[in-house]
């Protein structure tokens, strides 16, 4: 790619040195660096001097009180919102200025915290649709059904079930995604994001309205998702057995400022932390 | 949960339908059982069933309310009348001339399709309405006032009468609000089943491939499609000048049809009719689109022949209504359902 690395003047600065990766991913530069990271909506400062940096294969937890922030900072990081602080370095690449699909094309997929599917079509077409930029073929070839057409869109089925069977899904890919149950859809969210060959997945409370066997079962998947295709995951999340027991690295927000980041132990035992979620003892 | 027959068996169906509707036509055309006036209406009926299905691919497909779809139908018809007429002696046959005129309608009806396409697919829902029923009025206007002509020196256009002068022996296509006239009627019933033909290979094939389901992607959920890596824009284009372009070679075929055209004939209810026949015969659905289209362009013209001709109109609208109440009640659909199992929508999700 002809792409270089752009930073703006007088916006970048060192990476925090106290941000923590997993031992295994300090060889590597890290897949996303985040330095002052901030949005105003108006007057209102939504989230302010967010810094963070995540290894090439971590899996990062980031939580926090309703209302802290922790979507908006998903909403940076894909350009739903274009940020007015800060930079965000994706593999060393500034983001500055991407669109959300350009930025997913650098390697940000996500899911969202209400389910985002194409509900009026089959599993197996939502999962082709994130397989989009790796199918080629042209409108022309598409609509003369060239050979090619035929190639890439084998390709593609084959492809989709494969993703599909990560959650045991393949059954599934004829039906409509609006019409499967709740859990099914967090899922096929899950794949659809996985489909576009991210290098870092974001995901929006994949256990939201999962039962705990099903958030058992979750928790596996995201760390086998991990270990197959060697990606960075960062989550938001409500429920903490989730988080602490597969998060490497956690990140607490409150009120749209960083209170606190360290492992699982370091975040439990913080006071700060505490206290933002149960309140001040009397 | 409701499993999605998806296999490509229905869009050979609509090739059967017409190919069928083609031959059985042709065959009663041969007896002589078709009356005149009847079958004075195959070609229009095979131009505003390209419409529908073409419509259909931006309303049903793109999920964006166009209303300036008659806009496109009247820069290809009147194009493609300028280019039959202007290739005249160059290309001496009838069909190969109808075929290029139709090119040059549907390429014009394209070019309108980027012109409007680029600004405004940038608004969303009632805006995007509001814009393209504008555009459609704008065309409407311009050609009002365009007059075209050809002589030795080569072809002229200009706003006003006054300033059209043509040297002896040159010919008048188009004159403002007497609009073309002296068309030789080039169009025929093969002509439309083709076009129709190929209306429905590029819209099917086009859905099913890579770029179609990005289109549905925008329309179920243009966030969930951008993060996905979809670039909104050129789909959204791509369907919506893909639809203008067949516009434009169904307004060519329709322009090659009679003698004369004026332009008041593409007006804002040709733009309504046509969606009409899109929102009955079921958004998203081209088989829908095509028997819309068929039934309620020809129903008003046969009401025409029974004695209660007066009340023709009055009936046309008491059936559209009637259509909208059938297929808006759960128990009619259920009822559907429980006939044809793998209706598409039909019975609530189990």
């Amino acid at each position: 790619m002809a792409e270089k690395k752009q930073f703006p003047k007088g916006k970048m600065v060192p990476v925090p040195s106290h941000s923590i990766i997993p031992e295994r991913d300090l060889g590597t530069s890290p897949i996303l660096e985040c330095s002052h990271l901030g949005i105003d909506f108006g007057g209102l400062t939504a989230v302010n001097e967010f810094n963070i940096t995540v290894g090439r294969t971590e899996i990062a937890g980031l939580i926090g009180p309703n209302g802290a922030g922790k979507t908006t900072v998903f909403n940076l990081l894909t350009k739903v919102y274009q940020p007015t602080r800060g930079t965000i370095l994706l593999d060393g690449l500034d983001t500055h200025g991407k669109t959300p699909a350009q930025i997913n094309r650098m390697g940000i997929a996500r899911t969202f915290q209400n389910i985002r599917l194409f509900s009026n079509l089959s599993v197996e077409d939502n999962v082709k649709i994130g397989l989009h930029n790796q199918e080629k073929y042209s409108m022309l070839s598409g609509i003369l059904r060239l050979p090619k057409y035929w190639r890439q869109e084998k390709a593609a089925h084959e492809r989709a079930l494969e993703l599909l069977s990560i959650f045991d899904m393949q059954d599934m890919a004829d039906h409509q995604a609006g019409s499967l149950p709740y859990g099914a859809q967090r899922r096929l969210e899950i794949v659809r994001a996985l489909a576009t060959g991210p290098s870092l997945l974001l995901l929006d409370e994949p256990a939201a309205g999962m039962n705990p066997s099903e958030t058992a079962e979750l928790m596996e998947n995201i760390v086998k998702i991990r270990d197959t295709f060697k990606i960075a995951i960062m989550l938001i999340e409500h429920d903490m057995s989730l988080v602490m027991g597969i998060c490497e690295g956690i990140c607490v927000l409150n009120f749209g400022q960083i209170i606190a980041k360290g492992t699982a132990e370091q975040i439990q035992s913080d006071p700060t932390v505490i206290e933002a979620y149960l309140g001040k003892q009397q | 949960m409701k499993k999605i027959n998806k296999n490509s068996l229905n869009g050979f169906v609509n090739y059967g339908i017409i190919i069928a509707a083609f031959i059985v036509l042709q065959i009663l055309i041969g007896k002589g059982v078709l009356s005149n006036s009847l079958q004075s209406l195959l070609v229009p009926a095979c131009c505003y069933i390209v419409m529908a299905v073409s419509l259909n691919l931006t309303v049903g497909i793109l999920g964006e309310l166009s209303l300036g779809h008659g806009g496109f139908m009247s820069l290809g018809a009147f194009s493609g009348i300028v280019a039959s007429i202007l290739l005249q002696d160059l290309i001496p046959m009838a069909p190969v001339r109808l075929a290029v005129s139709m090119v040059v309608g549907a390429l014009a009806g394209a070019l309108g399709g980027v012109i409007v396409g680029v600004p405004v697919l940038r608004l969303q829902g009632d805006y995007l309405a509001i814009v393209t029923l504008a555009f459609g009025q704008i065309i409407k206007n311009i050609i009002m006032v365009l007059y075209v002509g050809v002589d030795e020196t080569g072809i002229h256009v200009a706003a006003s009468s006054d300033r059209f002068v043509l040297a002896p022996g040159g010919t008048a296509i188009i004159k403002g609000p007497m609009g073309a006239v002296g068309v030789a009627k080039l169009a025929s019933f093969t002509a439309g089943a083709i076009l129709i033909l190929i209306t429905l290979l590029v819209v099917q094939n086009l859905v099913n491939s890579r770029s179609g389901r990005a289109i549905m992607a925008l329309r179920d959920n243009r966030i969930a499609a951008e993060s996905v890596g979809i670039n909104v824009t050129k789909y959204k284009l791509m369907a919506f000048v893909t639809s203008a372009a067949l516009a434009g070679a169904a307004g060519a075929l329709f322009g090659l049809n009679y003698s004369s055209t004026v332009a008041s004939k593409f007006d804002f209810n040709t733009s309504i009719l046509v969606l009409v026949f899109v929102v009955l015969g079921g958004l998203g659905s081209i088989r829908g689109s095509i028997i819309a289209a068929a039934l309620l362009y020809v129903l008003p013209e046969l009401l025409r022949k029974f004695d209660i001709a007066e009340y023709r109109m009055l009936i046309y609208a008491i059936v559209l209504i009637l259509v909208m109440l059938a297929t808006n009640n759960d128990q009619l659909k259920s009822m559907l359902g429980r006939i044809i199992p793998k209706r598409k929508g039909a019975v609530s999700n189990g």
